[in-house]
């Protein structure tokens, strides 16, 4: 680390990584490592912004930086799985879910191996860094390969939940996919009380006249929504679906059958995204509802703060309300 | 099978017949599938049988023995000549050969780790194979173990970038315990390698990548053993890449050096006239 010293109103790296309180995988890791030496870690130069460096300083002989070098990475981290190995690789979701796409499907999906992939600062996160640092197709790409469960923990605690059960006991590659860290929670942690299961969908609100079903950080966003719709006498059920495959069926054809009318919400394109595999189970079962899917809509975001980026897309509670209003006639 | 300090001729002789059966069984399993890789099978074969029958440990009985050394085929499609030697070493019935490309077979043009024995990763998309290697080797320095990984690679594979990053994170982790094996036919499917896209000097670019670099004829067994016996030890601090001189087609005359038989299908008569030059030769 360098030993240049900031002035307090300097941006700096290092104070801000502690504002990604929501990127847990490294912490939780940590956690478990003693208790599963098969945990291995690697990042392409992103180990501080990913917070993956959180169980690499504590076990370095089992941590891996490669470098500005994702499919070496990704198709090296295959190789570790076949020795027994769980690697958890981490970097920017542009970078891993996008960039080293095929080396997932061909090293780690298709062999079916037991590789975690972290893209984090997915969809919009980066903001003003631009398109080739965003990642709003990275749900398609993954979703699109056998094998694959890919997960959208709606907070830390979700993320933190899940990446213990994938060492503990789920078999198979996962993509998951996370945000900033910087984001408010939805789950309080709660000690031996498991929230977050992987492939079972949380109703975190009941409603009879609309159904959000949201993923990642637009479940907290749907929450407010839901909140001012309440307000104006819509009465709004939201689901966190953080497993987007294997999707829970049983909670979306409920939601279609006991309110009617579905909205999607995701931080991603709307072309083959969470949206579109809701859509897929509708229409596979034979219930119908009204339906609409809200991300972006085929184009690339503008740059900006996220902050404002998110109000401009609608993907903020308010937007999101506006948007279920519309929707709802 | 354990390495033994003097190769005696016998084994020598070994080595030279099973690189023949090899190329005979290419031929017999291409006429199969109609269509298949001659040629890069064949500048493979004194390699294959070179690490099969006398260098490598590993253990048919147990094919995920844990400290079996591991072989990876970067390039994927010399698998058709991979396939005979692991069915004859003891893998499985040399009878299963005979489903080669065909519906539900587990034997495609490109190897799979989930439906082979004896095959430790599968491959088929270039430039993959060395970064399997380092993760494999990364494993076995983590859990203490002895095992080599062997990558074998195309002249054209190196022209995938991957190759490089995989390079280079080798010699940064200190992967004493991984082998590079290049198959320098100098041919890929277009043309020749040099003036399709040059990737010479080969043995520069390893050696500025901080690889041990060992040349060798890869079809003189002697010369094959010699240099596999003499690598470094698994402890040391330098990945070694072999770098192997060898010829596309070997052993049969009308396809040597032509990269036209990268991928072909013989017709009855060629694959008499193949078959005796494969039989007839040294």
């Amino acid at each position: 680390m360098s030993t240049t010293t900031f002035h307090k109103d300097t941006w700096e790296l290092y104070k801000s990584l502690e504002m990604s309180k929501q990127l847990t995988a490294g912490e939780t890791l940590a956690r478990l490592g003693n208790d599963h030496p098969e945990i291995v870690a690697m990042s392409s130069d992103l180990s501080k912004p990913t917070r993956l460096w959180d169980f690499g300083k504590e076990f370095p002989d089992r941590f891996f930086n490669f470098g500005l070098a994702e499919k070496n990475m990704v198709t090296a981290a295959a190789g570790l799985a076949s020795t027994g190995k769980i690697p958890f690789v981490s970097t920017y979701a542009s970078f891993l879910g996008v960039l080293a796409a095929e080396n997932i499907r061909t090293a780690v999906a298709y062999p079916n191996l037991n590789v975690r992939l972290i893209g984090t600062h997915t969809g919009i996160a980066m903001g003003f860094y631009g398109s080739s640092h965003h990642a709003t197709e990275d749900i398609s790409i993954t979703r699109a390969m056998a094998n694959m469960t890919v997960i959208s923990p709606a907070d830390g605690v979700a993320l933190s939940e899940m990446v213990e059960e994938s060492v503990k006991t789920y078999e198979g590659p996962i993509y998951f996919r996370v945000s900033r860290g910087r984001e408010e929670p939805v789950y309080e942690r709660k000690e031996n009380v498991v929230q977050n299961k992987i492939g079972k969908a949380n109703v975190l609100k009941q409603g009879t006249d609309l159904t959000i079903i949201a993923c990642g950080i637009e479940v907290n966003e749907s929450l407010k929504a839901a909140q001012q719709l309440e307000e104006q006498g819509i009465s709004t059920r939201v689901i966190d679906m953080h497993t987007i495959k294997p999707m829970d069926t049983e909670a979306v054809l409920n939601a279609a059958k006991e309110t009617g009318a579905i909205l999607t919400v995701e931080e991603h394109n709307v072309q083959g995204g969470l949206g579109s595999a809701v859509a897929e189970v509708l229409m596979e079962s034979g219930v119908s509802c009204k339906f609409k899917r809200h991300g972006f809509y085929d184009e690339y975001s503008l740059i900006g703060k996220p902050y404002y980026l998110y109000q401009h897309y609608k993907l903020d509670g308010k937007g999101i309300a506006s948007v279920a209003k519309e929707f709802l006639g | 099978m354990e390495n033994t300090a003097a190769v005696s001729q016998e084994i020598i002789d070994l080595i030279k017949e099973k690189a023949k059966m090899s190329r005979l069984e290419t031929i017999r399993l291409i006429s199969l599938a109609k269509s298949g890789h001659y040629g890069s099978s064949f500048s493979s074969s004194e390699i294959f049988s070179t690490l099969y029958y006398h260098i490598m440990k590993y253990d048919p009985e147990r094919p995920q023995w844990k400290s079996r050394d591991r072989f990876v085929m970067g390039k994927g499609h010399s698998a058709v000549g991979m396939y005979p030697i692991l069915a004859d070493v003891g893998f499985f019935p040399k009878e299963e050969l005979d489903t080669y490309t065909q519906l539900g077979s587990a034997f495609g043009d490109h190897p799979d780790m989930n439906k082979i024995k004896g095959i430790d990763f599968s491959s088929g998309s270039i430039g993959h194979g060395l970064s399997v290697g380092v993760g494999m080797s990364l494993g076995a320095r983590i859990d203490g173990e002895k095992y080599r990984t062997y990558i074998l690679m195309g002249d054209g594979e190196l022209q995938e970038g991957q190759v490089w990053e995989a390079a280079m994170s080798a010699a940064n982790f200190k992967l004493g315990n991984l082998v590079a094996i290049v198959d320098n036919n100098k041919v890929t499917v277009d043309g020749n390698t040099e003036e399709l896209m040059n990737i010479n000097p080969i043995r520069e670019k390893w050696e500025s990548f901080g690889w041990n670099v060992v040349d060798v004829d890869g079809h003189d067994v002697e010369a094959l053993v010699e240099a596999f016996e003499n690598l470094p030890s698994v402890d040391s601090e330098q990945p070694t890449a072999i770098i192997c001189d060898t010829v596309a087609g070997k052993g049969v005359s009308f396809m040597e050096h032509g990269y036209e038989w990268h991928v072909a299908n013989l017709g009855e008569e060629d694959i008499k006239r193949a078959i005796e030059e494969i039989e007839g030769g040294n």
